[in-house]
């Protein structure tokens, strides 16, 4: 919302520098973006009038000015412009002087002849014709204005208003106006209101035989007030309505449009202008729209209208949309004779539905749907009216036709001074309370509050708690402390999960945080087949783009991406990992399952597998899980079949690592080997000991064995070791492979490993022949699975 | 024999001098000490000699035994000496060639600050609240007040998945989830991912990151909400830090505000940092609204409370001075290394 000061000042005097205004306004509740001073970029540039126009003796499109500029001397300007005569009044840019855009203009010679600056166009002052109507757009500006040769051209055309930018909140649409904004002034600076109150003198006709309103739905008109002028006559509007228009923002087209925007501006209270001679039937039917209707609106454009929308018809067809927008067909035209002010009221839910569903946010529309007063709609009317006898734009036709003239009947509060101290933490007296709250228009009397009709969003003493604070001043606000204690804790998961991140990070890994939707594409480049439960993800109705379409529920894609993006960026490793969501649907119409889980991988000169695998050991170390196992896997999609492994914790299958497909490492453009993991937190955190339970240091010393075994090299080594355990039992403290070989002295097909045994009692020195006896169990156990002792 | 033995104690120092190595200092020790050394010899001739003299003779023997042999362990503690000053004189490095490091991770520069963050109110008596990322419309807004059609739901543009479900568009229907399960006094952090259909540019991002906070007690105060985050805020920018509340508008507060805190490149002069404003915006926060409260079943004249959001990547960002939010999710091993 742009605010003009001159036009602010017309209801508030607020004497304080604009940065004080600035920033008491931002503090009180309303917020400043910015603000600016018109013409800030304009210097030097000076009224001037031109005394002598002569050709210049070395180019014939050139002519060269004397231009008296209230110095001793005229000035000589050269111009190329061709409608500036003797006696015309111009913008002058002098020497060393600024235009907007950061022009500078500096004398100079033009084909010879001196020229001490220059005749300025509308475009070179920024300003467009509909600034100034009487004057051109290809030439220069020949002023018509009251002004003085020497004058400043700011204070010569108005260019001289501060305009402030506030954001408004959407609860707050009255501020949306020059007259809210002025009660907030006034409130804040503690300063008298003084609000327009407008007189019509209509002096001729009679509304009723012209008109008539049918409001058909009155829950979503709340009120509709009409008001017809005629002898109409279009042009352009006074200077003074152009400036304040154009320092608002809007641009000016001519006196009866000028005014609705005017007193939308002015008032908060959008207004709409018809032509009365395309009312059908002199008649106005405000209801909802008919299957299969249409207009095409003031932009040209034919829309299709529902059953849900509301508009203003004739006694044939729809003449506007409520609320959004008018139609073409009954617009106003050079030729306009008779025109009905339409001072309305709509539903905001419905103003903003039928918007929504035409694609066209309006400045009305972006005002109604956020809940306007009805009873704004019979002063906003007078003031227009009142504008157009003070214009000469029309003759006003006595009385007007208004669909609910009792309009909104205020709400009343209890008012609790104590309570709202309480709240706050504040103590202020009940007559200080009182006085803020009628400084913004509500009325206490007798424990009640009057709430204003204007303030729909007051609806409790929260809220009234917050008009107190915001002038009382939230920074006077004390601040104290929380009382009672309470006791911060991080929960079992919690800390589950901050031990993830330590033991990857400790060993070497870095965290990187994803998006959590992806493009369905991905589930390809992993090569996923088409049957896999895997593509059945959540799908985003309405994405930025395919690339993020749907919830993933495979963080793989997402990780795989990042090491290509280092990969390409020539990283020299990436080692990384990400603790995030994956989503499973559920049924349709609940909410998917969401869990976290780990997924890790990358690339480094010399990681391998067993390096990969390493990192993970050490994850379940950490965590205090001691029951799982790596099993081969070797029809995994996106991973080597000969380098898969599935991770089962607990004896359920909690995820997955290995080298990536090349397949896969070729979808992402990756040329280098990609290790990756995917391991499920939930079921890792199910199967983790909270607590460690020390052992007491070893009171006897440990007997050594080693044993050299021969297998079947497509064994895996897991299954020696179980039969080794199991065998062995108890005294069995330590199992260590050394070595495994393949090669000379080994029969083919067959592969050597070799384990080192410590082998240890808890409550005596083993023997030499209780150690053998251990190793003896070993090796019979394992002769069941044809492994041999090597010779 | 007296001068045989004060002889061979000249003699066995002057080849103790000479000795260079231990080996030298062995034969030395043999010649004179063995078992057919020189004193041994002499000893043996003790016989042939009187009563009177032995004695005498005998304690001399002695004595140079034992000098000699404390000459030889001096000797060879001089030469370990010299050998380990050698050693070490050989062994000299050039320490300022580069030292090896063992590489560890680095943790994403948002969760290092959310861990601070959650620590600080770890510390202030708050427990971790977490809640779906895809929620119900319920959740996301209609328990916080805000209704179909109203106004404030187009400015966080929403991604869908079906008419009643939608990708969280902020971290406050935690509040909702945490009120219907747990009585006051509440006292709660929930930082989370949120998603709003932004395009992606440098200060903009579909996906992100809030922090919101929630005490709900009796008697709780807009005093007690200005005293928790001004806390919090100097806990993490330094005990020098101004903050200043602001009146806004949420639908789930009321009274609104917004925290701003004194930009400290300028101290609230103005610069280009904080686009002249003097202040830079951290936090949303706010009392409660009552409606809120009877939406989870609380009555509103017997509990009252306060909530904040903090948006994670604005303060990280403010931080390590990052100035492009794409950073954080492109995931560029060489910008994680800095952190």
């Amino acid at each position: 919302m742009l605010l003009s000061m001159k036009w602010l000042s017309d209801y508030v005097d607020v004497n304080a520098p604009i940065h004080d205004f600035c920033e008491k306004m931002t503090m009180s509740g309303s917020k400043v973006e910015s603000h600016s001073n018109e013409g800030e970029e304009i210097s030097k540039v000076v009224v001037g009038k031109v005394l002598s126009v002569e050709k210049h003796p070395n180019a014939d499109s050139l002519v060269i000015c004397q231009v008296e500029v209230g110095q001793d001397q005229p000035v000589q300007i050269v111009t190329g412009a061709t409608n500036v005569t003797p006696g015309s009044m111009v913008p002058v840019a002098l020497d060393g002087s600024t235009l907007p855009h950061g022009v500078s203009i500096r004398k100079g010679k033009l084909r010879g002849e001196v020229s001490n600056g220059m005749m300025c166009s509308l475009s070179e002052l920024d300003l467009t014709v509909h600034d100034f109507p009487y004057a051109i757009e290809d030439g220069i500006f020949l002023l018509e204005e009251e002004c003085e040769i020497g004058q400043d051209i700011g204070s010569a055309i108005g260019l001289n208003d501060t305009i402030v930018d506030f954001e408004i909140t959407s609860n707050r649409p009255d501020c949306l106006s020059i007259t809210g904004l002025a009660r907030e002034a006034a409130a804040t600076f503690s300063v008298p209101l003084k609000l327009p109150q407008p007189i019509v003198r209509s002096e001729s006709g009679n509304v009723d035989e012209l008109l008539k309103v049918n409001v058909q739905n009155p829950e979503l008109c709340l009120r509709y007030i009409g008001r017809v002028v005629k002898n109409v006559r279009i042009g352009p509007s006074p200077r003074w309505m152009r400036e304040r228009l154009r320092a608002c923002g809007v641009r000016p087209i001519n006196n009866i449009v000028d005014i609705t925007n005017y007193v939308m501006l002015e008032y908060g209270q959008p207004m709409h202008a018809f032509d009365y001679k395309l009312v059908k039937g002199g008649q106005i039917v405000v209801r909802n729209a008919r299957e299969g209707e249409t207009i095409t609106t003031l932009d040209g454009v034919e829309r299709k209208l529902s059953p849900s929308m509301l508009v203003i018809a004739d006694s044939e067809k729809p003449t506007a949309v409520a609320g959004v927008m008018g139609g073409e067909y009954s617009g106003i035209m050079e030729d306009t004779q008779t025109i009905v002010f339409e001072s309305a009221c709509f539903d905001g839910g419905s103003v903003r539905l039928t918007a929504k569903a035409l694609g066209m946010r309006t400045e009305s529309s972006s005002r109604y749907e956020k809940g306007l007063d009805p009873n704004t709609c019979l002063p906003a009317v007078q003031r227009a009216c009142e504008l157009v006898e003070l214009l000469g734009a029309g003759e006003v036709v006595d009385g007007l036709i208004d669909s609910n003239p009792a309009g909104r009947a205020p709400t009343t509060l209890p008012f609790q001074p104590d309570w709202i101290n309480r709240f706050l933490g504040i103590d202020l007296s009940a007559e200080t309370m009182a006085g803020i709250l009628e400084s913004i228009g509500f009325q206490v009397a007798d424990g009640q509050l009057t709430v204003p009709t204007w303030r729909a969003d007051v609806e409790c003493g929260a809220d009234v708690a917050e008009e107190i604070a915001r002038f009382y001043g939230y920074n006077h606000i004390p601040t104290t402390g929380l009382r009672g204690s309470a006791q911060g804790s991080l929960t079992g998961e919690q800390k589950f999960t901050r031990r993830i991140h330590q033991t990857l990070l400790a060993q070497g890994l870095s965290e990187i945080i994803t998006y959590t939707f992806i493009s369905a594409k991905n589930y390809d480049k992993i090569e996923l087949p088409q049957e896999s439960e895997l593509r059945r993800s959540l799908v985003i109705q309405n994405p930025l783009g395919e690339d993020t379409s749907i919830m993933r529920t495979t963080a793989l894609p997402s990780l795989l991406e990042i090491v290509a993006r280092n990969y390409n960026n020539r990283n020299e490793s990436a080692l990384l990992y990400e603790v995030g969501t994956e989503y499973t649907p559920t049924t349709e119409g609940e909410l998917p399952l969401e869990h976290q889980q780990i997924t890790l991988g990358g690339y480094r000169e010399g990681y391998d597998f067993f390096q990969l695998k390493g990192v993970i050991i050490t994850l379940l170390d950490e965590l205090n899980i001691s029951d799982y196992e790596f099993i081969q896997q070797t029809n995994h999609p996106t991973f080597h079949p000969g380098r898969c492994a599935r991770l089962l914790v607990g004896g359920t299958d909690c995820g997955v690592l290995g080298e990536i497909h090349p397949k896969v490492a070729a979808n992402y453009g990756l040329g280098t080997r990609i290790y990756a993991a995917s391991i499920r937190v939930d079921t890792l955190y199910q199967n983790h000991q909270a607590i460690k339970e020390c052992r007491p240091l070893p009171r006897f010393p440990a007997s050594m064995r080693d044993l050299a075994l021969i297998c079947d090299e497509a064994m895996p080594v897991a299954q020696l070791e179980k039969a080794i355990c199991s065998s062995v039992g108890p005294v069995l403290e330590k199992l260590k492979l050394f070595d495994v070989y393949q090669g000379a002295q080994i029969p083919a097909g067959k592969k050597s490993v070799a384990y080192s045994l410590a082998l240890r009692s808890g409550d005596h020195t083993l023997t030499d022949e209780e150690a053998d006896a251990a190793v003896k169990r070993a090796l019979k156990a394992l002769a069941k699975m044809e492994v041999t002792l090597r010779a | 024999m007296k001068n045989a033995i004060e002889n061979m104690r000249t003699s066995a120092h002057k080849a103790l001098e000479k000795a260079a190595s231990p080996k030298e200092i062995d034969e030395i020790r043999v010649r004179f000490l063995g078992k057919k050394g020189e004193i041994t010899a002499i000893l043996k001739q003790m016989g042939s000699l009187s009563a009177e003299e032995r004695p005498a003779i005998g304690q001399l023997a002695n004595e140079v035994r034992a000098r000699i042999e404390q000459e030889i362990e001096g000797r060879i503690a001089a030469l370990k000496q010299a050998e380990l000053a050698s050693r070490l004189e050989k062994e000299k490095i050039d320490v300022t060639l580069p030292g090896v490091q063992h590489p560890i991770g680095r943790q994403h520069p948002l969760s290092q600050v959310l861990g601070e963050v959650q620590d600080i109110f770890l510390g202030m008596g708050f427990s971790i609240a977490e809640g779906p990322e895809v929620e119900t419309d319920y959740y996301n807004f209609e328990a916080l007040n805000l209704p179909k059609n109203h106004p404030a739901r187009d400015t966080q543009d929403t991604f869908y998945i079906s008419e009643n479900i939608l990708l969280r568009t902020q971290t406050s229907p935690v509040q909702i989830r945490v009120m219907e399960k747990q009585k006051p006094p509440i006292r709660i952090i929930a930082p989370g991912r949120v998603f709003r259909s932004d395009a992606v540019d440098a200060t903009h991002s579909p996906i992100f990151h809030q922090i919101e906070g929630l005490v709900v007690d009796k008697g709780v105060t807009m005093a007690d909400l200005k005293g928790t985050l001004e806390t919090f805020v100097k806990e993490l920018y330094g005990a020098e830090s101004v903050v200043r509340f602001r009146p806004h508008h949420f639908p789930f507060t009321e009274p609104s505000a917004e925290m701003d805190f004194m930009c400290f490149e300028c101290h609230g002069k103005g610069c280009s940092l904080c686009k002249k404003e003097g202040w830079i915006e951290i936090l949303g926060c706010g009392m409660v609204h009552p409606k809120v409260l009877q939406n989870v079943g609380l009555d509103p004249e017997v509990y009252s409370g306060f909530a904040f959001g903090i948006g994670l990547e604005r303060i990280v960002m403010r931080r390590y001075n990052i100035k492009d939010m794409r950073l954080f999710y492109e995931n560029d091993v060489r910008f994680l290394d800095q952190f």
